[in-house]
């Protein structure tokens, strides 16, 4: 459905996206994953037609270099820093995407309402917190139905409520068997969604593997265990939770999903919030 | 073809609703009309008559006022246009939408040059009401509205010079500065550059005339003058010069002149816009 071969993008000298070429099937839900600066978003601002490239993008056998229009109708997008004109209000801004879009008036109510946004359509989208903006982009994007989801990281500027309630809705988009190709840097976002991940590194493709696999395959499941004060232990796993650590109680402390090279920030993230740590374990 | 004339006008009523909410559009917009309103009414207490004397210093007062304010209403906002959207990041998201740039460009600038027209009939009907009023309207209503007409001209000249600055920065109070800067070269400096460097060079009066049509206010200042039938002596020689050289086509070759200042910078800008590869 979507196929990328040979795409090289340079900014002057500075390749940020180096002969790239991979697949995704329809239904697939395909992970771009990596570190920042690894050319993922560069990659689908190229899909979008936002950047001009080398190599070749094909959506459902067009070229997007040539066709990007034609292209774009068959693609939804979420973008990670969300721009939208502030004093407009969220159904204002429906409309006026539907309009553009080609869609029929009514759509914009019905997107706003399949968000969980319908009562907050009078509001303007400056006064909306980051998670119901995050959903109106998630509405515009599935204003015409589109067959193919793209999302920049997704989740990156929500807080952990909010992170859970909009995966749950990027579960069910895919459940209605949407396309979904996304970049994350979040080991959580991927397990959750995506059935295959390429990780990227310094704009090259470095592996592929099933989503599953990846924990595994990359080395990212160092634990660490923390043992803390009873009395505080509710405070540290809504801490930890909070600052989008995967943390579950184990005894009279927690064990904590980091990455290898992270392994002092949840004890860092307790002390900034004035919850103290008596002792650790690396697991 | 009916789908991309809707996201062109889509995008142009949203350029008419933030113009309506751009407070120095409507602070000159507000200025524009006051001023005219002032102007009408003292030119013609100042005749001490009704009647065509009464019209033509209206008329002159206006050009006067079009020339100072309508370059800088159309500059400002044309420099505004893309850069201030590029740099919000709104116009990426735009942009991976199904539309295409020309639509995107034709919808902005349809949009700002309905604002400016609106601005224009707001300021020129005031004065129109006051000519009537007076018994003065009467006078020459034709060259009134052929007056109106440049001053749109004018407008859309400097509108795509605006987008030319917007569409070569990145930086909306880059663009806007640079489009006061050309305000300050098209109306002030224009006159004083004009005459320096023809005494500094001793310029013959046709390369004084060629020169003068390099400036959209000068283009403009020439034709609307010829308009209200007052003689183009009052700009020195190179008037004359333009007078008994080109005679009756003097004014077609001075409209087609802002015309091709409205269209040629205007396709430049668009050029750098649907080429830009940095989005």
């Amino acid at each position: 459905m979507i196929e990328y071969s040979h795409v090289t993008k340079r900014f002057g000298k500075f390749t940020a996206v180096d002969d790239l070429s991979f697949a995704v099937q329809p239904q697939e839900a395909l992970a771009l994953w990596g570190p920042n600066g690894a050319g993922k978003t560069t990659a689908i601002k190229c899909l979008l037609g936002l950047l001009r490239y080398r190599g070749l993008i094909s959506v459902d056998g067009m070229d997007a270099g040539k066709n990007g229009k034609a292209v774009r109708r068959l693609l939804g997008y979420v973008p990670q820093e969300l721009a939208f004109y502030a004093d407009m209000s969220a159904l204002d801004t429906a409309l006026f995407y539907a309009r553009l879009k080609g869609v029929e008036a009514g759509r914009a109510q019905e997107a706003l309402q399949q968000v969980g946004l319908a009562e907050h359509g009078d509001k303007p989208v400056g006064a909306l917190s980051g998670g119901m903006k995050q959903r109106l982009a998630l509405g515009l994007a599935l204003l015409a139905d589109p067959p193919i989801l793209v999302l920049d990281e997704p989740t990156s500027n929500l807080d952990a409520a909010a992170r859970e309630l909009f995966l749950a809705m990027l579960r069910d988009v895919k459940r209605a068997g949407k396309t979904v190709i996304f970049t994350s840097h979040r080991l959580e976002e991927v397990e959750a969604l995506a059935d295959t991940v390429l990780v990227m590194d310094g704009g090259r493709l470095t592996l592929v593997c099933a989503a599953a696999e990846l924990p595994d395959r990359l080395g990212l499941r160092s634990r660490v265990k923390l043992r803390l004060p009873a009395s505080q232990l509710e405070r540290a796993l809504a801490v930890l939770t909070t600052a989008g650590f995967t943390v579950s109680r184990n005894g009279v402390g927690v064990l904590v999903d980091v990455l290898p090279d992270q392994k002092a920030q949840p004890i860092q993230t307790l002390y900034d919030a004035d919850v103290e740590v008596t002792d650790f374990e690396v697991l | 073809m009916t789908s991309s004339l809707t996201t062109i006008w889509t995008l142009a009523q949203k350029e008419m609703r933030d113009a309506l909410r751009n407070r120095w559009f409507l602070l000159y917009t507000a200025a524009f009309a006051a001023l005219a309103l002032a102007f009408s009414w003292l030119a013609l207490a100042g005749a001490g008559i009704a009647g065509f004397a009464g019209f033509g210093r209206t008329a002159a007062s206006l050009i006067n006022l079009v020339l100072l304010i309508v370059p800088l209403m159309a500059l400002t906002i044309g420099a505004q246009s893309i850069a201030a959207e590029l740099e919000r990041g709104t116009l990426s998201y735009l942009l991976a939408q199904p539309i295409g740039r020309l639509e995107v460009f034709l919808g902005k600038y349809l949009g700002l040059a309905l604002s400016l027209l609106a601005a224009l009939a707001l300021g020129f009907g005031i004065s129109g009401l006051v000519m009537v009023l007076s018994g003065s309207g009467a006078a020459d209503p034709g060259a009134y509205v052929a007056l109106v007409v440049l001053a749109f001209l004018l407008g859309l000249a400097m509108l795509s010079v605006g987008f030319l600055v917007s569409a070569l920065t990145r930086k909306a109070s880059v663009a806007v500065g640079i489009g006061l800067f050309l305000w300050l070269a098209f109306v002030f400096l224009g006159d004083l550059g004009m005459m320096g460097t023809a005494v500094a060079m001793k310029l013959p009066i046709a390369s004084l005339f060629a020169m003068s049509l390099s400036n959209p206010s000068q283009v403009f200042k020439m034709a609307a003058i010829l308009d209200i039938n007052a003689t183009l002596d009052i700009l020195g020689p190179a008037g004359m010069y333009a007078v008994h050289q080109y005679g009756q086509g003097l004014l077609a070759i001075l409209l087609g002149t802002l015309a091709l200042w409205a269209i040629v910078p205007g396709v430049l800008a668009y050029l750098r816009f649907a080429n830009r590869g940095d989005l």
